[in-house]
């Protein structure tokens, strides 16, 4: 349990600098306001309060500025006089001012930015906290955040020294480190001549590898992601878990000790974790008998508090792993696995296609239906016609007309697809896709996108060994490869492709997986003749997530961390999983 | 779907890696009730003062509402003294946007540059046609959306939608930026025109369609759905846009109907069970139970009775039986759950057939609370054994776990399975008489 690091693994940089950092910005900006003393969720509603002058923090977003003009407006029209702010985080952008200028308001507000993009989540977790960043750029094309990432990059050189050796898969992730490129350049100088404490950095667009994400996750953490939703690091767990008829608020995070020590654990294993922990709880506890005023002085000034607070978090994790068992037991979910399981290894899809149209026919839940749809889609090169229309059929009949709406951005995003009918296309497609790529101007136009995403997950799959082979059982206690991560069924796509890049220290020979990824133009290498780097440095490695990462792929990446010798930070645009995902193509709200 | 017994332990044993599994109540389950109760029990030696340590959430866990008081205020250089680069925060006392610039001559590139900084910077010398394409494609190259965008804003403004549109048509990125700002903006109109122009029919039709979700008044919103039935879909969709109409036009008559039933208080079923909501907006498959519920015997000539449903959607026969088997077992009619699936063939012979599998059927029973005698019935009809003896034993139905066994000869499991059953009650009776048989050749 809880492998500890190699003694010679490398020590993560501080964090905490960027939560001051942050703070004290807000603290500043407010301070400019005079007694800010309250601050309101920006809401579809008047604001209640009286004051003379109101303070927004917004995302820049088209549907906050009409909120915002709405209030101000309505405040002219009652002939109230206020002082209103904007503070945009992160940034500001011109749409946005262009809603202000069109409603009028333009000058009635003042606006500034609170450039906060970086929310250390965890020792070695850094969140950008943009789950739009998935649509925005995945489906709509948008490039809004793109120079939020390249700045949020700049200030992780400015504090951290320069990356010397950079990697990259992905059209996102080209364009983000272009752009981040461009701006070291211009404000040259300050990270030069600085050691790097951070070796490597990676860049990994989403759509590389849906399939990961789409997964049911069985690793504690992402199990606990997937039942109770992690919210910025925190999670509410209700009254089934608390055995009380509160909810309570619980950090998670390395500071939790017990949870530390599970979150990486698949499921299986932290039942006997948890058994032994309270047995030892119980053991110490018991030790109090027979000991004399003095001991018990001591027992209760030195030892208590700890074994309390151990206490604590041990009946609620044992709270948590009760309440996911009872609901999983209700879903099914060894069958959902196992027909998870069959996607990826290629094999009974006629079985794993009825499954899921049982799925769809009782509305057990439109979220995980269509997410079966689309692990179905991904690796099978798109949905034969006959299944897609009748698949689209009976989920249109079981949970509503409107997602015809939900179904087209699938299909623009790649995640749903219908396979071309006959072999003849292959030809098309190659000229099409080289037509597509060659032009500088973008990648796909609708009428083609599903031609140009072909995912190709079965030969990638092979090629990179994805399903491994064992022989005889797999030991989810003592895992030997990522693959423990998904019960031993397969390696995530997205960690294999950085394990290898990192072995090569290149794209080198796999030339044919880049191809297979639709990613020919968009792998890339950079590396500068650093020799100022220190070895513990070059054992530190940056992994960057556009468009979300699984905590599955955390767990992974760490053992990996440990198995290598490496220590690896993540930092994601969001943390996200398959529900998220799901839910940002759909087109109805939930 | 029929997987059988016999697949599954296939797949299981020849598989690779272990299944860990959810329902095995037996060891793990039990051994974490068993750690529960041992640290529930701790509670009255720990269960004394401060609720503190989980509810505390730290900076990071609420990221507005805590500010920090005046006091533990800290000025940036204190934040920053421990840190060796000084120059993260460089423009933090004046906000970007206050930089104004009134230089006129700035490059189509030294503009785009400006304005990724967020400095307001005058785009109106770009006046040729030629300008404003080169400050397009120079914003473009740097990527960054927010300044494509800023671009595009003032290009919609200084360009005939005819000369805009036919630009952006070879400029794919930039295109993609202009749809998703006039979404955003909710500029339908303009929209439509673009899709109009780049003759992308089935995007138009669908972004018409899209807007029958910001109506909330049902028969306005029918009226509108209309209006999308003969547009560009495909074909495919075409069908589903027409049955959308056709579906809420349904919804709307039976609510009419079943809402003045319901307060004439007349009708039983409505007074048994009142509705919890109304139909309108619902899928297809929700009406369908909601119909099998409160007019199930109703002639196919009305449009709230299932068959007419059924017929209209051409709804298939699995989803049909499905819904019809869940709505009426939850009204416990038995008999109506026995004839869904009895079929007669040309010699008037009784047949039962169940289209989702028998084992399906069991499940569903025995979610609404079926009594033993119905489940048995049901238990019996499935065919595979293995399925049949798990169902059986998991639901209790005693007579169908003993009858298989005799009829498998099974001495064994017979006599494993007596230790099963009450003591004294007709079932340990049915054992000991077959076992004592001597009619019967057990096989073990």
């Amino acid at each position: 349990m809880a492998f500890p690091h190699r003694p010679d693994a490398p020590e993560l940089p501080d964090f905490s600098m960027l939560k001051r950092l942050a703070r004290d910005q807000l603290i500043y900006l407010l301070e400019q306001q005079h007694e800010v003393d309250k601050l309101y969720k920006v809401e579809n509603k008047p604001a209640l309060s009286s004051n003379e002058q109101l303070c927004f923090l917004v995302r820049p977003r088209i549907k906050n500025m009409r909120y915002i003009a709405s209030l101000v407006n309505s405040d002219k029209l009652a002939g109230r006089t206020r002082k209103y702010k904007v503070i945009f985080s992160p940034q500001k952008f011109y749409a946005c001012e262009m809603v202000l200028e069109e409603e009028g308001i333009y000058g009635d507000v003042s606006c500034d930015e609170w450039a906060f993009s970086l929310l250390p989540l965890d020792v070695d977790l850094l969140s950008m906290e943009l789950p739009e960043f998935f649509r925005d750029y995945f489906l709509e094309g948008d490039q809004r955040w793109i120079n939020t990432v390249a700045q949020a990059l700049h200030l992780l050189s400015t504090l951290y020294g320069p990356f010397p050796n950079c990697y990259g898969i992905g059209r996102c992730a080209k364009m983000a480190y272009e752009l981040w490129r461009n701006l070291e350049e211009e404000e040259d100088g300050e990270t030069k001549g600085r050691r790097p404490e951070i070796g490597h950095i990676f860049l990994l667009d989403r759509d590389v590898d849906f399939v990961t994400a789409l997964c049911s996750q069985v690793v504690y953490e992402g199990l606990v992601d997937d039942t109770f939703r992690i919210k910025c690091g925190s999670v509410d767990f209700g009254p089934e878990v608390t055995s009380s008829d509160k909810s309570l608020k619980v950090l998670l995070n390395a500071e939790d000790k017990v949870f530390n020590e599970i979150r990486n654990e698949h499921f299986s294993n932290v039942f006997g974790f948890l058994s032994q922990k309270a047995r030892n709880l119980q053991a110490q506890y018991d030790r109090r008998r027979g000991m004399d005023i003095k001991q018990m002085k001591n027992f209760v000034s030195q030892e208590l508090k700890g074994l309390k607070q151990e206490h604590r978090l041990l009946s609620l994790h044992i709270g948590a792993c009760e309440s996911i068992m009872k609901k999983k037991t209700k879903q099914d979910f060894q069958e959902l696995i196992k027909t998870e399981h069959a996607l990826l290894e290629g094999f009974n899809i006629r079985e794993s296609t009825s499954y899921i149209e049982e799925h769809i026919d009782r509305q057990v839940s439109p979220i995980e239906s269509l997410r079966l749809m689309c692990l179905l889609s991904i690796t099978e090169n798109g949905l034969i016609p006959k299944d897609y229309r009748s698949l689209k059929t009976q989920y249109l009949q079981s949970y509503g007309p409107e997602h015809l709406l939900t179904f087209s951005n699938l299909r623009r995003a790649g995640l749903l697809t219908e396979q071309a009918p006959g072999d003849t296309l292959t030809a098309v497609e190659s000229k099409v896709s080289k037509l597509v790529t060659d032009k500088a101007a973008g990648k796909i136009t609708d009428a083609f996108s599903s031609l140009a995403k072909r995912s190709n997950f079965r030969a990638i799959s092979k090629k990179l060994n994805l399903i491994p082979r064992v022989d005889g059982e797999y030991d989810l206690k003592v895992p030997r490869d990522m693959a423990y991560v998904f019960s031993g069924a397969y390696v995530p796509l997205s960690c294999r492709i950085i394990e290898q890049v990192l072995e090569r220290r290149s794209w080198q020979g796999l030339d044919e997986v880049v191809r297979l990824l639709n990613c020919s133009d968009f792998a890339f290498t950079d590396m500068t003749k650093e020799d100022k780097a220190s070895s513990e440095s070059l054992r530190l490695i940056l992994v960057v997530f556009l468009g979300g990462c699984t905590f599955s792929e955390i767990s992974a990446l760490r053992f990996l961390g440990r198995e290598k010798g490496y220590r690896f930070i993540f930092l994601t645009t969001a943390v996200t999983n398959s529900a998220r995902l799901m839910e940002a193509m759909s087109e109805v709200k939930a | 779907m029929n997987r059988t017994k016999g697949d599954e332990e296939e797949y299981w044993n020849s598989s690779k890696f272990k299944a860990f599994t959810f329902d095995d109540e037996d060891d793990e389950l039990s051994q974490l009730k068993e750690s529960k109760r041992a640290v529930n029990s701790l509670r009255d030696f720990v269960d004394d003062d401060d609720d503190d340590d989980l509810e505390r959430v730290s900076w990071s866990g609420e990221p507005v509402g805590s500010r920090t008081r005046p006091g533990s205020f800290q000025s940036l250089s204190d934040a920053l003294s421990d840190t060796p680069a000084k120059s993260y925060a460089p423009e933090l006392g004046r906000p970007k946007g206050e930089y104004r610039d009134y230089s006129n001559d700035w490059s189509p590139s030294d503009t785009v540059r400006r304005l990724r900084k967020g400095k307001v910077c005058s785009l109106e010398r770009f006046r040729s046609l030629q300008d404003k394409l080169q400050l397009l494609e120079e914003a473009v190259s740097m990527h960054d959306g927010n300044v494509i965008t800023a671009v595009l804003i003032f290009l919609k403004r200084t360009l005939s939608k005819e000369i805009l549109f036919r630009e952006l048509e070879v400029r794919q990125v930039a295109l993609r930026h202009l749809i998703h700002f006039l979404k955003e903006i909710g500029d339908q109109k303009l929209l439509l025109d673009l899709f109009r122009f780049l003759d992308r029919t089935e995007e138009l039709a669908l972004s018409h369609y899209r807007e029958h979700l910001n109506i909330q008044d049902p028969d306005k919103r029918k009226e509108f759905l209309k209006t999308c039935v003969g547009l560009p879909f495909s074909a495919e969709d075409s069908a589903h846009i027409q049955d959308h109409y056709t579906l809420l036009e349904r919804q709307i008559i039976i609510e009419a109907n079943d809402r003045h039933l319901e307060s004439a208080g007349q009708t039983e079923i409505f007074r048994k069970h009142p509705r919890k909501a109304s139909i309108l907006n619902m899928p297809l498959v929700t009406t369908l139970f909601y119909s099998c519920f409160y007019h199930y015997t109703e002639a196919e000539g009305t449009f709230s009775s299932p068959i007419n449903l059924k017929k209209t959607f051409k709804i298939p026969d699995k989803q049909y039986v499905l819904t019809a088997l869940a709505a009426r077992a939850k009204l416990r009619a038995w008999n109506d759950v026995d004839a869904l699936f009895t079929t007669k063939n040309w010699l008037g012979y009784t047949k039962k057939r169940a289209p989702i599998g028998f084992h399906r059927v069991v499940e569903i029973l025995h979610k609404n609370n079926a009594p033993v005698q119905i489940l048995q019935e049901y238990v019996n009809l499935v065919e595979d054994v293995d399925t049949k003896l798990n169902l059986a034993t998991k639901f209790k139905c005693h007579d169908v776990v003993i009858d298989t066994y005799r009829d498998l000869k099974d001495r064994q499991q017979l006599l494993a399975y007596r230790s099963k059953v009450d003591k004294g009650s007709a079932e340990e009776e049915k054992i000991d008489a077959l076992l004592s048989s001597s009619q019967i050749r057990w096989k073990n």
